[in-house]
């Protein structure tokens, strides 16, 4: 018999709307930015997507002025309620236009269709409305009667999920009576930028919500603006520090929300075949490009021969490719910066002695795009096991008892997620008291819900999003 | 740097299949010894296979490939030899103002009625299924189901489709269900070309959850099936994609353990083309390409083919057609 090829099944690119330039969200408009403006590209092809108008130093100023503004005189003291019509209105508007916004997404950031359209842009829809729910609430938290805003918030976050991130920072600014501008990652601007235009949509007042698009410097100089009473990032670790260094001593809040290198851990009384479809979807979800990806897989020495077959059977089966076609499990690396970094640290692997797998799907012709990459053989010291990678390379450790399994797993700097593989209850919950990981999911991976808060310990950050601690950060209590 | 999966090591797991069914105890043993399913994870997989967007050739394909893996089945009280007869002669050339239908797989029909169904599809190529022992309930002496199995094998069946027994399963009498599979073997003829093939139903809606269809599906494969198959199609639930999904895993990691490949039936319940894509995408992905064979995997539904039909001329005219426009055995 013939073998069975699925056919492309092509989201339609047009449905993005997408427009040839976009420009930055100032108190209400989008106006001109003094900076340079850039080029985004869609990294399955290379082409240029559109153009966008960043910030000066300038347009920082006057769109924190337009924050303080806005928060004093009409956003703060507006009734809660008030403000959550706006944002039950905003979240309409984002799961109206889901389609429009998952295709923009995948366009923009190379992530596949079937990830944009089933995870991102719901849960940001759900993020916006949990918090709405939340804006006259707010003193039943169990954060002190009456918590007031803390007042204009300065966001910088990253190009793995632009939109949602976004969402992330702005849901629970907003509820909770705080203004915001925020600084979507310089490789993936747009759907911030819709974001803004479905808040002017929604009729949310002007100043309440600024978008300035830009690279490091615009983030660099949001950061250290005097203007701001908080400063909320989700990025990589390095930047993370720089930003606490800048910050150490002004009294201006932070929550950090950095790095990872999560251990999913696999005991011999685990659920074989799910635990394998959690560990390809704890590593190859959204390409790698996770901060709680499960890129170190602890399994059970007595299982690892079996487990390693089988995993390696079900990577083969992922589909990589063009990130619009509905049955892409795998679309393309960020940018070519990224993908550089991904394949240094992969010969990183091969020099320290780890062998490397490669699935043997095929990669399209051009584009950004890195094949599903499993390292085994891999021991604590080596960078692969030590260092984030941000893309789909999976390293492969063993252990023999449950107390090896978690000192392995917190033998990190970081410590942001990890998850636990068994059926036996008390061993899950022994083994969750002692990971050092700001989330443990046990028999599933990379869940995600807006009631539940997320965030690290150590080099992951610090400060929770989500779920009612999550508004600790928003208040003044 | 290789691209290859590992080839799995078969020498040791058949040592370690020869003695789980050495007595009663060491059958339990290793039953319960296999891994557990994960119910929220087994259905969160299920739903993401079911996200797979097949269509144009992908889809053509698809469909003559589902319709070639039908076992069309009539499994009433009222059946009769009429009844019979119709339906062979749809299984023999399905759609016959296109005759690049492929024949279904098998006419599946009840022990009495399987003489008819030789009789009609004589030199068509499609083979004639008959359910036994005691079909549906599976609630009569062993005597009983030996006798019902011998008749349709007389009358020339070559796939007999045989029930467990639910209340020796569920009982916990596993050495029981396994003794009654072994005879019922046996009386499918001697173990050669000629033999039968043996179809072993769980009823997986009877059984107590995903762990337990997984241990049914070992003790089946233990015992000399052929195939495993999910459900009558007398009650519901019958063929989820969750419980297929379980049963390719298990002939998947027999084929592992012992490099013999064993088949999969996916009956009741499984009534649109749409739904039976579904399925073919398990299969191709969960066990793997080489099992989107008839022979080793298979549709047990009455109603399956009318919408296969219907939807492949929607792909070759553009547009949807009436039923009336397709003939329904």
């Amino acid at each position: 018999m013939a073998t069975w090829e699925y056919s492309p099944a092509p989201e339609s690119a047009a449905l993005a709307q997408l427009r040839p330039s976009y420009r930055p969200f100032v108190d209400g408009a989008f106006v001109d930015g003094g900076g340079e403006p850039l080029k985004t590209v869609n990294p399955a092809t290379e082409e240029v997507l559109a153009e966008v108008g960043t910030a000066s130093a300038q347009d920082v100023d006057t769109a924190v002025a337009a924050a303080r503004r806005a928060q004093e005189t009409t956003w703060g003291p507006m009734r809660g309620a008030e403000r959550a019509k706006y944002l039950f209105r905003i979240a309409r508007i984002v799961a109206e236009r889901s389609r429009e916004l998952a295709v923009l997404e995948t366009l923009d950031n190379g992530k596949p269709i079937r990830e944009s359209r089933d995870i991102d842009v719901p849960t940001a829809s759900a993020h916006l409305f949990h918090h709405a729910g939340w804006a006259d609430k707010l003193g039943y938290a169990g954060l002190g009667p009456d918590p007031r805003p803390v007042g204009v918030v300065g966001a910088v976050i990253p190009w793995n999920f632009p939109l949602l991130m976004a969402t992330w920072k702005i849901a629970p600014a907003l509820a909770c009576g705080n203004t915001v501008v925020l600084k979507p990652a310089e490789t993936t601007p747009l759907t911030a930028l819709v974001l803004a235009e479905i808040a002017a949509e929604a009729g949310l007042p002007a100043g309440v919500l600024n978008v300035l698009p830009g690279a490091g410097d615009v983030g660099a100089a949001l950061v250290g603006h005097e203007g701001l009473d908080k400063v909320a990032f989700t990025g990589s670790t390095d930047v993370g520090k720089q930003i606490q260094q800048r910050l150490a001593g002004t009294g201006r809040r932070l929550t950090l929300e950095l790095g990872g290198k999560a251990a999913n851990i696999v005991y011999d009384d685990a659920p074989i075949d799910q635990a394998v479809e959690g560990v390809v979807d704890g590593i190859f979800f959204n390409q790698g490009h996770v901060c709680c990806a499960g890129s170190r897989l602890l399994v059970q020495e007595s299982i690892a021969e079996e487990f390693s077959e089988l995993l390696l059977r079900r990577i083969e089966t992922l589909r990589v490719g063009d990130p619009l076609d509905k049955n892409t499990d795998v679309g393309a690396i960020n940018s070519r910066a990224q993908l550089d970094r991904i394949v240094d640290l992969a010969a990183a692997g091969d020099a320290e002695g780890a062998q490397r797998w490669t699935s043997s799907c095929p990669l399209p012709e051009r584009g950004l795009f890195f094949p599903p990459t499993v390292f085994s053989g891999v021991e604590q010291t080596m960078r692969v096991a030590r260092e984030e990678i941000f893309g789909p390379v999976l390293s492969v450790l063993t252990f023999r008892t449950p107390e090896e399994a978690v000192a392995k797993a917190n033998n990190t700097p970081y410590g942001l997620s990890a998850g636990i593989w068994t059926e036996k209850g008390a061993k899950a919950m022994w083994t969750a008291q002692r990971l050092r990981a700001g989330v443990v999911w046990t028999n599933t991976f990379n869940r995600f819900d807006p009631t539940s808060p997320f965030g690290g310990y150590r080099e992951s950050g610090f400060g929770r999003e989500g779920g009612r601690i999550g508004l600790e950060a928003y208040l003044d209590a | 740097m290789t691209t290859t999966v590992p080839a799995p090591r078969t020498g040791s797991r058949a040592a370690e299949l020869t003695d789980a069914v050495r007595d009663d105890a060491s059958l339990r043993r290793f039953l319960h010894g296999l891994p557990g399913v994960d119910q929220v994870g087994l259905e969160r997989r299920s739903a993401a296979l079911a996200t797979r967007s097949i269509k144009k050739e992908s889809k053509l394909q698809a469909l003559d490939t589902a319709i070639s893996m039908i076992d069309l089945t009539t499994l009433e009280g009222s059946d009769t030899p009429g009844k019979v007869r119709s339906l062979c002669a749809q299984a023999r050339r399905p759609d016959p103002g296109h005759p690049d239908v492929p024949p279904v797989a098998a006419v599946c029909v009840y022990p009495d009625l399987a003489g008819v169904a030789v009789e009609a599809l004589r030199g068509s190529g499609v083979t004639v299924a008959a359910v036994a022992t005691a079909f549906p309930s599976g609630r009569s002496s062993r005597a009983v189901k030996l006798a019902d199995t011998a008749l349709a094998v007389d009358a020339g069946a070559s796939e007999i489709d045989m029930v467990i027994d639910r209340g020796a399963w569920l009982s916990g009498r596993y050495g029981q269900v396994f003794d009654e599979i072994v005879a019922v073997r046996a009386a499918c003829g001697s173990d050669d070309s000629s033999r039968a093939h043996l179809k072993v139903i769980l009823e997986t809606g009877e059984l107590a959850g995903y762990d337990d269809v997984r241990r049914a599906a070992w003790l089946a494969l233990l015992a000399g099936a052929d195939v495993v198959k999910t459900s009558t199609g007398k009650i519901s639930p019958a063929a989820t994609l969750p419980v297929v999904q379980v049963l390719l895993q298990s002939v998947r990691d027999w084929h592992r353990a012992t490099g013999e490949r064993r088949g999969v039936k996916a009956a009741g319940g499984i009534r649109t083309a749409k739904d039976a894509v579904k399925h073919l995408v398990a299969v191709h992905e969960v066990a793997g390409p080489e099992w989107l064979t008839p022979e080793l995997f298979r549709f047990g539904a009455s109603s399956l083919l009318g919408d296969l039909l219907r939807q492949r001329r929607t792909q070759a005219l553009g547009h949807y057609e009436s039923t009336d426009r397709i003939g329904n055995a």
